[in-house]
C-alpha cells in the first residue's frame, strides 16, 4: 500500500444523519427511470399505464398483496443491507448473491435434517446455518483482500459462480430429494416453516430488526466505529491504531452472515426446499437497492419494499398489458444508473467527490 | 536477454508438455489446442479491453455488460436483417457507446469507476433480459477460413490457421495494441496519462480526450468479444451469456502485467486449461461432475489473483479522477 494513493473512502454521509433534501434523489430517480421504461414500453406496442397500474395494484391494493410484496422484500432488505454494510467498510460486496445462496441451501438442509424439535428452536437453528454460511463465502474474500491485496470484486463476483455450481451439485446429488429425477432438495419440515401473522410473513420483521440492529451497531458501538473509520480513511484508522485487516474481515462476516441470512428467510418462509432457480437476483437487487436507501441501514427498507413490490406484481401486470416481467430488472437498472449519476446528486448539493477504487493491488 | 529467464521456462516446460502430448496422440492434442485457442480469444479480447482502459487510468469492471449487450445486439440485428455483418458492426456501436458511457461517468462525472462499471453490467442485464425474445435465429455463423499454405503445417495449421474471421480479426487487434502501446506516441501518452496524469498534462497531453478516446475504442473491442461469442462461436444468445468471462479477463490482465502478450499468454493458458478439462470428460479419463469443470475458470481466476496480487504493479493513477491542476 503505497502512500500517494487515494485512500479508499465511502461515498455515504455519517449513518446519524438524516436529512430530508438528499432524499429527494432518490425519489427523482424511480420516477425518471419509470418514465423513461414507460417510453421503452409504449415501443413495444404496451400501454405503459396499464402496466404501472396493474404492477402497482397487485403490489399495495390488498392485504394479500401487501403481503405477498413484504415476503419478496424481506430478501431485498436482508441483501441491501448486507450491501451497505460492506459499503461503510469501503467495501464493495458484490457478492451477495452468492452468500445468498449458500444461506439458501445450508437453510433448506438444517429445514430437513434435524427432526423432532418444536418451531421456536428449529427456525433459528435454520436460520443460524443460512447466515453462518453465508459469512463463510463471504470470508474468502475478506481474507484476501486483507492479507492479499485482492480486489473483493474479482473475489466476490467468481465466488457467486463458484456457490453456484456446488450448489447445483449438492442439490443434484448428495441433498437431492430422494426418488425424484429434479434438481432440487426435499421440502423442509413443517416445524422449520417460518409463520405468517395474517398474511405478513415473519421473515420481514426480522429483517427490519436487523436493519436497526446495524444501524444502532453502525451508530453507537465501537465496532460500529472501527467499520465507519475505516471504510471513510483506511490510513487514518491504521494510524489511529484501528486493524485495518481484522476490521475488514470482520465487515465481509457480517456483510456475508446478512446475506446469507437473506437466502435462509427465502426457503423457510417462500421457496420451503433449495432448487437452482430460486432466489436468482436478489443478490444484485441489493447493490441497486443499498445505492438506493442512500446507505443507510434503514433507508434501504423503503427501496426494497419499492422493489419487492414490483417483483410481487410483476406477473399480474404480465398478464393484464402484456409486459414482460423483467421490466423490472430494466427499471433496476435504470434506478441504479440515476440514482448514482452525480449529475442529478450535484444538482442537489453533494460533497462527496471521493473514489472507492484505488487499483487492483492495494 | 536472459536466456535462463523464468519467462522462458514457463516456455519450454509448455512446449516440452505438448511435444509429449503431441507425440502420444497427435490428432486430439491438436484439436484440444485448437479448441483452447478458441475458448482464450474472447477472453483474450476482453482482457485488451482492461488494458486500454487502465494503461490511461480508467477501472473498467463494465467489460462483462459490454460484452453481454454487444453479443445480444450482434445476435438479434443479425436476425432482425438476416445479415450478420449488420450485426457485427452494430455490435461494435454498441461497445463503442458503452465505452463512452464509461468515459462519460468516469472522466467527466468523476464517478467511482466501480460503480460506474457496475452499472454497466446491471444496464446490459436489464435491457438484455428485458428485450430478450425466445427462438430467433441467424442465417448463418462467420465460417472458418483456412489460410492457404499455412494451415497444411501439421499442428500449428489447425490450431492457428483454421479459424473465423473475427478471430483472426481479434488476434490482429491483440498484435497492433501491442505495437501501439509501446511503440507509437499514443501508447506512450496512454502510458503518461496512467501512470502520472498531471506529468502528461503538463507536457501538453489533454488527460480527458485521451481517455475519453481509448475507453471508447476499448468498448468497441469488447464488441468483437461479444459479437465473436454469439456470431462465431456459438451462433446463438441466452440471458446471462457471457458467464463472468469479463471478470475472468480482468484476473488475466493483472496476470499478463498489463501486457497485451502477457494477458494473450494467460488467456491461451486458460482456454487449454478448459479444452483439457472437456477433453478429459469425454475420454471419460476422470469423471468431474460438470458442476465442477464450470466452476474451473472462476477458480483459477481466484488462485491467479491470489499467487499474483501484490507482485504486480498496477499503473499508479488507476481509478483515480484527474482533475487540471492537481498535483
Amino acid at each position: 500500500m503505497s502512500d500517494t494513493k487515494v485512500v479508499t473512502e465511502s461515498k455515504s454521509k455519517p449513518v446519524k444523519s438524516f436529512d430530508v433534501g438528499s432524499w429527494l434523489i432518490p425519489i427523482i430517480a424511480v420516477l425518471v427511470a419509470m418514465f423513461i421504461a414507460a417510453i421503452l414500453i409504449k415501443l413495444q406496442g404496451s400501454n405503459p399505464i396499464t402496466a404501472y397500474k396493474s404492477l402497482f395494484k397487485t403490489a399495495f391494493g390488498s392485504l394479500e398483496g401487501i403481503g405477498l410484496t413484504l415476503g419478496k422484500s424481506t430478501p431485498l432488505v436482508l441483501s441491501g443491507l448486507a450491501v451497505a454494510v460492506g459499503l461503510r467498510a469501503g467495501l464493495f460486496n458484490i457478492g451477495a448473491q452468492g452468500q445468498l445462496l449458500s444461506g439458501a441451501l445450508a437453510a433448506a438442509w438444517a429445514g430437513v435434517t434435524f427432526d423432532g424439535l418444536p418451531g421456536y428452536i428449529h427456525i433459528p437453528i435454520a436460520l443460524i446455518a443460512g447466515a453462518f454460511f453465508g459469512s463463510i463465502v463471504a470470508g474468502i474474500s475478506g481474507f484476501l483482500k486483507a492479507y492479499r491485496g485482492v480486489h473483493e470484486v474479482i473475489t466476490t463476483i467468481m465466488l457467486n459462480s463458484i456457490v453456484m455450481a456446488i450448489a447445483d451439485y449438492l442439490a443434484s446429488h448428495q441433498l437431492r430429494e430422494p426418488d425424484q429425477f429434479l434438481t432440487r432438495t426435499s421440502e423442509i419440515l413443517p416445524s422449520a416453516k417460518m409463520p405468517i401473522y395474517s398474511h405478513l410473513p415473519l421473515g420481514f420483521f426480522i429483517a427490519v430488526a436487523l436493519a436497526l440492529l446495524i444501524w444502532w451497531i453502525l451508530g453507537r458501538t465501537t465496532s460500529g466505529f472501527r467499520i465507519e473509520t475505516v471504510g471513510r480513511n483506511r490510513h487514518a484508522a491504521w494510524y489511529a491504531g484501528i486493524s485495518v485487516k481484522k476490521t475488514v474481515i470482520s465487515a465481509m462476516l457480517i456483510s456475508g452472515a446478512i446475506a446469507g441470512l437473506g437466502g435462509a428467510v427465502e426457503t423457510l418462509g417462500i421457496t420451503y426446499r433449495y432448487a437452482p432457480a430460486f432466489n436468482l437476483g436478489l443478490g444484485f437487487d441489493g447493490i441497486t437497492i443499498a445505492l438506493l436507501g442512500r446507505v443507510h441501514p434503514l433507508g434501504i427498507i423503503p427501496g426494497a419494499i419499492l422493489i419487492g413490490g414490483m417483483r410481487a406484481g410483476a406477473a399480474n401486470m404480465q398478464f393484464d398489458s402484456g409486459v414482460a416481467p423483467e421490466l423490472v430488472d430494466l427499471l433496476m437498472a435504470l434506478i441504479l444508473l440515476l440514482v448514482t449519476a452525480p449529475l442529478i446528486t450535484r444538482f442537489f448539493k453533494n460533497n462527496s467527490n471521493k473514489s472507492m477504487t484505488s487499483g487492483w493491488g492495494n | 536477454m536472459k536466456l535462463l529467464s523464468k519467462r522462458n521456462g514457463y516456455f519450454l516446460i509448455a512446449f516440452l508438455a505438448t511435444l509429449f502430448f503431441y507425440t502420444r496422440d497427435g490428432d486430439i492434442t491438436t484439436s484440444v489446442y485448437a479448441t483452447g485457442t478458441a475458448f482464450a480469444l474472447p477472453l483474450a479480447l476482453a482482457a485488451m479491453v482492461g488494458i486500454m482502459c487502465e494503461r490511461t487510468g480508467i477501472v473498467n469492471i463494465g467489460i462483462e455488460g459490454t460484452m453481454l449487450l454487444s453479443a445480444f445486439v450482434a445476435f438479434f440485428v443479425s436476425s432482425l436483417t438476416q445479415n450478420i455483418m449488420i450485426g457485427l458492426f452494430a455490435a461494435i456501436l454498441t461497445g463503442s457507446i458503452m465505452g463512452l458511457l464509461l468515459a462519460l461517468m468516469a472522466v467527466s462525472w468523476r464517478m467511482d469507476q466501480i460503480i460506474a462499471g457496475t452499472i454497466l453490467n446491471i444496464l446490459a442485464t436489464g435491457l438484455t433480459s428485458f428485450l430478450y425474445v425466445q427462438g430467433k435465429t441467424i442465417p448463418n455463423v462467420f465460417q472458418a477460413i483456412e489460410v492457404p499454405g499455412l494451415s497444411k503445417i501439421p499442428f500449428f495449421g489447425p490450431v492457428l490457421f483454421i479459424h473465423g474471421p473475427l478471430t483472426f480479426l481479434g488476434l490482429a487487434v491483440i498484435l497492433t495494441l501491442y505495437v501501439a502501446i509501446y511503440h507509437t506516441p499514443w501508447g506512450l501518452r496512454s502510458r503518461a496519462v496512467g501512470e502520472h496524469p498531471s506529468s502528461a498534462d503538463t507536457a501538453g497531453v489533454s488527460v480527458a480526450r485521451l481517455r475519453y478516446i481509448n475507453v471508447t475504442i476499448a468498448g468497441a473491442i469488447g464488441a468483437l468479444a461479444g459479437a465473436y461469442l454469439s456470431l462465431e462461436l456459438v451462433g446463438s444468445f441466452e440471458r446471462g451469456f457471457t458467464a463472468g468471462k469479463g471478470f475472468t479477463a480482468l484476473a488475466l490482465m493483472i496476470f499478463g502485467r498489463w501486457n497485451p502478450l502477457g494477458a494473450l499468454g494467460a488467456a491461451l493458458f486458460f482456454g487449454l486449461a478448459q479444452a483439457y478439462a472437456n477433453q478429459l470428460m469425454i475420454d471419460q479419463v476422470v469423471n468431474i461432475p460438470s458442476q465442477f469443470t464450470a466452476a474451473l475458470p472462476y477458480i483459477m481466476t481466484i488462485v491467479v489473483l491470489t499467487i499474483s496480487a501484490g507482485k504486480v504493479r498496477p499503473p499508479a493513477a488507476e481509478g483515480q479522477p484527474y482533475e487540471k491542476g492537481q498535483a
